[in-house]
């Protein structure tokens, strides 16, 4: 079936706001449903922007200028890192926690450095909470839940060593958004003792309220948006595009180390195929049992950049298919936003009684809409950036590797010829001229 | 004729062009050496001193076969150039006639039956073997027909380049006479010469003695025959592998190239990335038809291996026809004695027949002697003539084989050096298109 031919780019028809990746071709890209994808965007559609965190006091006009940030990478004052994942055993559940390890020279925080130890349950509480906080702000993806696809075990150590990765990355992340990085619910998720964490978070918006912010949630999104303002449109068109291409890139790489690893499998025989055959020889025994050896480094370095492959460019590139939902989720949240003012403008048109209740609704509508753009204007170039960084330093690395790769086998077989030129200057046989 | 001066130029540059051959006096006989792709082929004989022997074109006719239906079918061009020619600086048009594959298998068959002591340069395969999915099993494919056209071109020049072989008039006539060739062979009788299968498996359960080196070197053909088997399939099923990885770094290529439609400061950077995936996915291609050469390497000498085993066949046949004659001599040796003195010590349908309805006349007696006598002479004869016969093949077979023996080792070796010179090339290409493609990621 390998006929070596360009995959097929099928569009995918209607909404997605389920976040189903589009299915590119069935010829050389299988598709596999991501359905984790779901479990994960249905979180962010019960938060619609219309509850405000506590710490959020500053007038629209003032929160645009919070966004004119340079690039000081240098100057970073916070590191965290995420590691040593140990297994807890209760009598309900088995479940690992992470250490997460914070150094830090901020003056918010009571002291420079923190040990605490988290699970993942925790990590999904504190993207809620910034996400509830800010919905027009973009948040790095965590780590699915769990695998479907080949079954992995939740306790197996390659799917903990990702998740832990992926976990280092969402924090770092969070700690490098200018926004973010100054939320009380990231520090006390930093600082806070399990048994502090605990409590806080039972301190969050009711769930009553919850449900009644959905309910309005829902009844804006179905009304929909009546004027959305073109560049917010051009924002999902890209989206969508990037999506589609991040995916892509995903399958594309997938399928590459797929390729390779049964590439290695036959390649594995080969240097046992010289090493019997030189069993049989005099004079080709030496150059045989060489060629094996060869056959045999070649295939070490195969396996590692596999390895590689899968440690490195994988993991990015599967973030970034992550990020397209998570643009897609703040794309609608803002939308919702301006439904329920466009919603509210309209009440008060029609609507006689509680005027002055109504009028009050309205500017604060207006101003959560106002809010609600500039963030994501400001933030949706923030992430570009981010973007650009992220995957370019990625493709680059996966470049070099494969650099590597090669110059390394290349050095192999250059010995080999080396071996073979001595040898014959030694018996003085034959001519290489 | 690039991939070969490919390589010759790329083992030029691994390897220092002023290394010199230092003269071994023990291979005196071997006088040049000329790398025809790798392998060595004398250019003492006669013949090769006169002549420049090459399959040069491959054609395809249609005509009616033997049971007039039409077929299609190739033939292969062979031009014999006088070597004086091209010293003089002179171009004279090639003598050159046409031959398909049918009459080479026919001069080959020829020459297995006249020359059993000699291991027989094979021929390339009938039907595409091992092959990898890509490459087509079909003898009409372009490829197949190329890579045969080189088969046969290096099966005459094995033979011209075989001091006993290239003396054969059969064979100079193949090279030299477009007519007629077919009747002139079969005129020859050698189909009557050919040993049956059954006498020879026959032999080859029931010998006795076989010299030992020839069924030492009966069992390293077979090892020989069921390695380079192996590794021509493993290599087969790696190449279909290696290609399906290169193939699929094209899907990079274009979705760069989508992607680079919706970005703007990242466009340009990942359209030339692109460009270096597919040019990475395309590079495969010629790999990989450097690799059928190197397939094809190996495959003349799993071909050789059997020619190699044929020589030990024969030569237990010889032996067990030897000894089969020694052992008739030895029986009726015996049975002169019991009937001269009188004794049965052998158990005999005639003896016990004698005993019991008494014995034979002195003048029956008389003439059963003679008759035996006659019999050991002639016996004594044949066993002779065998016994010659035998102690002649072993030792022409076992020169011959001697000097293949030689001729393998060299030309093995070649086969691995190019492969290490392969894999280097490909190991350059592979840098050059990422470290290109690098470039334009870091311009992203």
């Amino acid at each position: 079936m390998m006929s070596g031919s360009v995959v097929d780019n099928t569009v995918s028809s209607g909404n997605s706001s389920a976040a189903i990746p589009t299915d590119i071709s069935g010829q050389i890209l299988d598709l596999d449903e991501d359905d984790d994808l779901e479990v994960f965007s249905k979180d962010t559609t019960l938060t619609d922007g219309s509850s405000f965190n506590a710490s959020m006091q500053t007038s629209p006009a003032s929160m645009i200028n919070q966004y004119k940030f340079e690039e000081d990478a240098d100057t970073k004052d916070i590191f965290v890192t995420v590691d040593n994942p140990e297994s807890h055993v209760t009598a309900i559940e088995t479940y690992i926690t992470y250490r997460v390890m914070t150094k830090t020279t901020r003056s918010e925080f009571d002291s420079s450095e923190f040990e605490v130890r988290r699970r993942y349950q925790d990590f999904l509480w504190l993207k809620g909470r910034l996400e509830e906080a800010h919905p027009t702000l973009i948040a790095h993806p965590l780590p699915e839940k769990f695998v479907v696809k080949g079954m992995v075990e939740r306790f197996n150590e390659d799917f903990i060593e990702t998740r832990r990765r992926a976990l280092h990355r969402f924090l770092n992340k969070i700690a490098e958004h200018p926004i973010f990085s100054s939320s009380e619910d990231f520090k006390i998720f930093l600082t806070a003792a399990s048994g502090e964490l605990t409590s806080h978070k039972k301190q969050g918006p009711g769930f009553l309220s919850r449900m009644g912010d959905t309910v309005k949630a829902v009844a804006a999104a179905v009304r929909g948006v009546r004027n959305r303002p073109q560049e917010f449109t051009e924002m999902q068109e890209y989206v969508e595009a990037f999506s589609q291409k991040i995916s892509s890139l995903d399958k594309v790489t997938q399928r590459i180390v797929r390729e390779q690893k049964e590439y290695l499998e036959e390649l594995k025989e080969c240097g046992p195929t010289y090493a019997l055959w030189s069993q049989s020889e005099e004079e080709l025994a030496e150059p045989l049992k060489n060629v094996a050896g060869c056959v045999d480094r070649c295939c070490k370095e195969t396996e590692e950049q596999v390895k590689n492959l899968s440690d490195h460019l994988i993991p990015v590139l599967h973030e970034y298919v992550l990020c397209a939902d998570t643009l897609k989720a703040v794309l609608r949240r803002r939308d919702n936003i301006q439904a329920d003012f466009e919603a509210k403008t309209e009440a008060l048109a029609t609507k006689k009684a509680d005027r002055d209740t109504m009028r009050n609704d309205l500017d604060k509508a207006e101003d959560r809409l106002e809010w609600a753009n500039n963030a994501l204007k400001s933030d949706w170039t923030r992430w570009q950036k981010v973007m650009r960084t992220d995957l370019r330093s990625a493709f680059v690395d996966t470049a070099e590797r494969n650099v590597s790769y090669y110059e390394k086998c290349l050095a192999v077989w250059e010995s080999f010829l080396h071996s073979q030129r001595t040898d014959a200057e030694g018996n003085g046989k034959v001519d290489f001229s | 004729a690039t991939l070969q001066s490919t390589i010759l130029k790329e083992r030029a540059e691994i390897f220092d062009t002023d290394f010199q051959m230092s003269a071994d006096a023990n291979h005196q006989n071997i006088q040049e050496r000329e790398r025809e792709g790798g392998r060595m082929v004398e250019k003492g004989t006669s013949l090769l001193k006169k002549m420049e022997i090459s399959v040069a074109e491959a054609e395809k006719r249609t005509g009616k076969n033997a049971v007039n239906m039409q077929e299609t079918y190739t033939v292969y061009l062979i031009e014999m150039r006088p070597v004086d020619a091209a010293s003089e600086g002179t171009n004279p048009v090639p003598d050159s006639l046409w031959r398909r594959y049918s009459e080479f298998e026919l001069l080959r068959n020829y020459l297995l039956v006249t020359y059993p002591f000699l291991v027989v340069p094979p021929l390339p395969e009938k039907r595409a073997e091992f092959v990898w999915h890509k490459l087509s099993a079909d003898n009409m494919d372009p490829d197949f027909v190329e890579r045969r056209r080189v088969g046969l071109e290096n099966f005459l020049l094995r033979v011209a380049s075989h001091p006993d072989l290239s003396t054969d008039k059969i064979f100079y006539s193949f090279l030299t006479e477009e007519n007629g060739w077919k009747e002139t062979v079969f005129e020859t009788g050698f189909q009557a010469k050919a040993d049956s299968r059954l006498k020879a498996l026959n032999a080859t359960f029931r010998v006795k003695n076989p010299d030992k080196r020839f069924a030492e070197m009966k069992h390293y053909g077979d090892e020989l025959q069921s390695v380079i088997s192996q590794l021509l399939r493993v290599r087969a099923r790696a190449a279909d592998r290696l290609y399906g990885v290169y193939k699929v770094h094209g899907n990079y290529g274009r979705v760069f190239s989508e992607w680079s439609a919706i970005e703007k400061e990242m466009g340009d950077g990942l359209q030339s990335a692109g460009h270096h995936m597919d040019a990475y996915a395309a590079s495969v291609d010629d790999i990989l038809e450097e690799e059928e050469h190197y397939a094809d390497q190996m495959k003349e000498y799993l071909f050789y291996a059997d020619a190699l085993r044929a020589v030990c066949r024969k030569h237990e046949l010889t032996q067990y026809e030897l000894e089969m004659a020694a052992q008739d001599l030895t029986s009726k040796k015996q049975q002169r004695e019991e009937l001269a003195t009188g004794t049965i010590r052998t158990f005999s349908l005639k003896g016990v027949t004698s005993k019991l309805f008494g014995q034979e006349t002195p003048e029956q007696r008389e003439a059963k002697l003679k008759m035996l006598e006659t019999q050991i002479e002639e016996g004594e004869e044949l066993v002779k003539e065998r016994n010659a016969e035998c102690e002649e093949f072993v030792k022409s077979a076992w020169v011959d084989i001697e000097r293949f023996k030689e001729q393998k080792d060299h030309d093995l070796r070649e086969a691995l050096i190019s492969y290490a010179i392969m894999q280097i090339s490909m190991c350059k290409k592979g840098i050059q298109v990422w470290n290109n493609a690098k470039e334009c990621f870091s311009k992203m």
